[in-house]
């Protein structure tokens, strides 16, 4: 098994899945010759043609109206947006239109589309590159939501992503992108969506995080006393919710910590933390505690690593709700 | 296409017939449609002059600091460029090539009265304009400063996403109409690139519609990131766009200074005139990559480049001084440590103004902070959760400790 990066590892989900079904079409801005501005779709347009790897004019709500027309015929289109910032002009397109149409139809039209979208921040980006807008879209009804934080997970949520019957927004963590490898099968897999995957084990406290919090929350677990034990879940799929690994959890813990990049207030921490007082209430020790971004507006990146969750808040927020 | 039933009585039918009436069924076919698009020049590559087109445009002293700011400015651009290479700044797309387009027209607006909306490839304007020159440095050093536009300098900070900006002229150049102002106007800058989003035509439409007082400078530099103008869109040039919108509209060589300025000039004496909204088509290019964290060798022909750098503005108006007396090579001498010697002190200034504190984040949230954001300032300030007030230390701290 090849050792892959998380660019690396949907670049081959792309590839593979162009190579098996003709109706995918990847379109967006740069994707072409340059393969992308984060060199994800790098090689597919040499070697499936330009027209299956399309650059289009830069125009995000034409990437996703067209996408939605495309999906309408029966196509695959799978529309890149090349920061989560410049969802802004697709958004219409994105939430009043291909989210919709399989309701306002009644199932007769459906948009089986998944537009791949870079998101959060950590890499010296500039304005509008390095926000968190999981919540917006999960907040969409006719959405699903991914959001995987490793090359394996990537590659296999990716392929389910794209031959799900619906629209799927597909974040790719761009902390991560080059941030390591692990090994990917060569072969064709499918993580199915709306699956959470259990980290690593513990008895004493869970936490739920996912895209590139993950890592942050693996270091401040490095970094807390070795009696505590903390079941570690990356949620990867935002949207729909996978409750019963997370009930699962904190059943067992009775202590829960949420972290996300996104700022606090509406953020995927508030529904998660409602669910969890819904089906364990009386399981809890302590409330739920969520260690997330700021109620502002993402800072330029002099001050953004004192925006985003660290290791050391992320071990507060342990040892506070240990604490309670 | 005449409908191949026969339209019912109980249908409008005259929809169809006027033109059927004119074209007997069928659309009238043209072979290819050709807008019409003037194309003005008055210095050309080789720094000759066109005067007769030359009259009323720039004095020598003009031309003169032009060169020099021009000269100035592209330092800055290099010295950026190196900064962010030796990992002292992020991020910086290079305004190198594009010095004619910015100064020509900045020198055409009125300082003080009129308003620009920038995107990011015309430092050199907004400098013109009074913008402190660190204040970009701050900009891609990741420090939101650097848009805190000072009083009195009439400027929108730089716009990152593409094509957004436009609708911001257009409405200020409305407000100029509401209030009534005299004799100012407003320019805004963007790229090829941008002409393709829907917001790009909201403005363009609102201008033409409501008269207002824009200026449309359009500032092709033929690629967007890697994307070539012709897979951009299909018109051969971007000027007829305007058409659409009944605006004047002209395509000019984006790389002299002289025709820049003269075709800014008589749209902005139209638009305070009353005469709305023109369109100006800059045709320059982008001699350096989209910015520092692309490559522009992986799809851009190395000779196209170099066709190019032989039409840098810089060096025709060189020639064009040189030509007649205006410039020496002691003046150049002189210029190029003039030029070190400012870009050195900006730089300075830049990394010498200290870090924010992480109040910043909060404080500009909206006019008062409410409780919630308070409490959140608070707790980052402590390092503490940003959960409840009392993890913030600003409540029960006693009971706590």
């Amino acid at each position: 098994m090849a050792q892959l990066t998380l660019v690396q590892a949907i670049n081959q989900a792309l590839d593979q899945e162009m190579e098996r079904d003709e109706r995918v079409v990847v379109l967006g801005e740069d994707v072409g010759v340059n393969g992308g501005v984060f060199r994800v779709t790098e090689g597919l347009a040499e070697k499936h043609g330009k027209h299956r790897c399309q650059n289009t004019p830069l125009d995000e709500s034409g990437i996703m109206g067209t996408a939605i027309g495309l999906a309408m015929a029966d196509m695959r289109p799978i529309p890149e947006i090349q920061f989560e910032g410049f969802l802004g002009p697709a958004y219409d397109q994105l939430v009043n239109h291909a989210a919709r149409f399989r309701t306002r139809t009644r199932g007769a039209i459906t948009i089986p589309l998944t537009v791949r979208v870079p998101v959060g921040g950590g890499i010296h980006a500039p304005e509008l590159h390095s926000d968190s807008p999981e919540a917006i879209y999960a907040h969409t009804p006719g959405l699903k939501v991914v959001m995987p934080s490793t090359p394996h997970d990537a590659k296999g949520l990716l392929l389910a992503s794209i031959r799900d019957p619906d629209p799927v927004v597909f974040f790719e963590p761009k902390r991560v992108y080059r941030s390591f490898r692990e090994e990917v099968p060569e072969d064709d897999y499918e993580i199915e969506i709306g699956k959470a995957k259990v980290v690593s084990e513990g008895e004493d406290l869970t936490v739920v995080s996912w895209g590139a919090s993950v890592f942050q929350c693996l270091e401040a677990m490095d970094n807390l006393p070795e009696d505590v034990s903390v079941e570690l879940i990356d949620l990867r799929t935002i949207y729909p919710i996978d409750m019963d690994t997370i009930i699962a959890s904190v059943e067992k813990t009775g202590r829960c910590v949420i972290v996300h990049e996104a700022p606090k207030t509406c953020g995927m921490g508030a529904e998660l933390t409602a669910r969890i007082q819904e089906h364990c209430f009386l399981s809890l020790e302590a409330p739920v505690q969520r260690v997330a971004g700021f109620d502002t507006v993402m800072p330029y990146y002099k001050l953004e690593l004192d925006y985003l969750p660290d290791a050391a808040r992320i071990g507060e927020g342990v040892k506070a709700c240990l604490a309670y | 296409m005449a409908p191949e039933a026969p339209v019912t009585a109980t249908l409008p039918a005259p929809i169809y017939g006027a033109w059927m009436m004119h074209t007997e069924g069928r659309m009238p076919r043209r072979k290819s449609y050709e807008a019409k698009i003037d194309f003005l020049q008055i210095l050309d590559e080789n720094g000759k002059l066109d005067a007769r087109l030359a009259k009323d445009t720039l004095t020598d002293e003009q031309v003169v600091a032009s060169y020099e700011q021009m000269w100035i400015c592209r330092e800055y651009d290099e010295t950026a460029f190196k900064l962010q290479r030796s990992g002292r700044m992020g991020t910086y797309p290079q305004n190198k090539g594009q010095e004619a387009a910015a100064i020509g027209s900045a020198l055409a607006m009125k300082k003080g009265a009129d308003w620009l909306v920038p995107c990011y490839r015309e430092n050199a304007a907004l400098f013109m304009h009074g913008l402190p020159m660190h204040y970009i440095l701050l900009h891609w050093m990741g420090d939101e400063r650097g848009n805190q536009v000072p009083e009195g300098v009439n400027q929108t900070p730089i716009s990152i996403p593409i094509g957004t900006h436009m609708l911001h002229a257009t409405g200020i150049a409305w407000a100029m109409k509401l209030r009534g102002d005299e004799d100012s106007a407003v320019i805004t800058y963007f790229g090829d690139g941008a002409t393709s989003e829907g917001d790009f035509h909201g403005a363009m439409n609102f201008a033409s519609t409501l008269q207002v007082p824009c200026v449309f400078m359009c500032q092709n530099n033929q690629w967007a990131i890697s994307v070539p103008r012709s897979e951009q869109m299909r018109s051969p040039t971007v000027a007829q766009k305007a058409i659409a919108y009944e605006m004047p509209t002209i395509q000019v060589d984006g790389n002299d200074i002289f025709a820049v300025y003269k075709a800014v000039k008589d749209a902005r004496d139209r638009a305070v005139d009353g005469g709305g909204p023109s369109f100006i088509e800059a045709v320059t290019y982008r001699l350096g990559d989209h910015t520092t964290a692309d490559d522009a060798r992986r799809y851009r022909d190395q000779a196209e480049l170099d066709s190019w750098l032989e039409k840098d503005p810089i060096i025709r108006i060189r020639k064009y001084l040189e030509s007649k007396d205006l410039w020496s090579e002691k003046d150049q001498k002189k210029l190029g440590e003039r030029a070190k010697k400012i870009v050195a002190e900006v730089v300075k200034t830049a990394e010498g103004i200290e870090d924010p504190t992480t109040d910043d984040i909060f404080n500009y949230t909206f006019a008062g902070l409410c409780d919630e954001l308070e409490t959140q300032r608070e707790t980052l300030r402590t390092n503490s959760l940003g959960q409840f007030p009392e993890q913030a230390g600003l409540r029960g701290r006693a009971e706590r400790v």
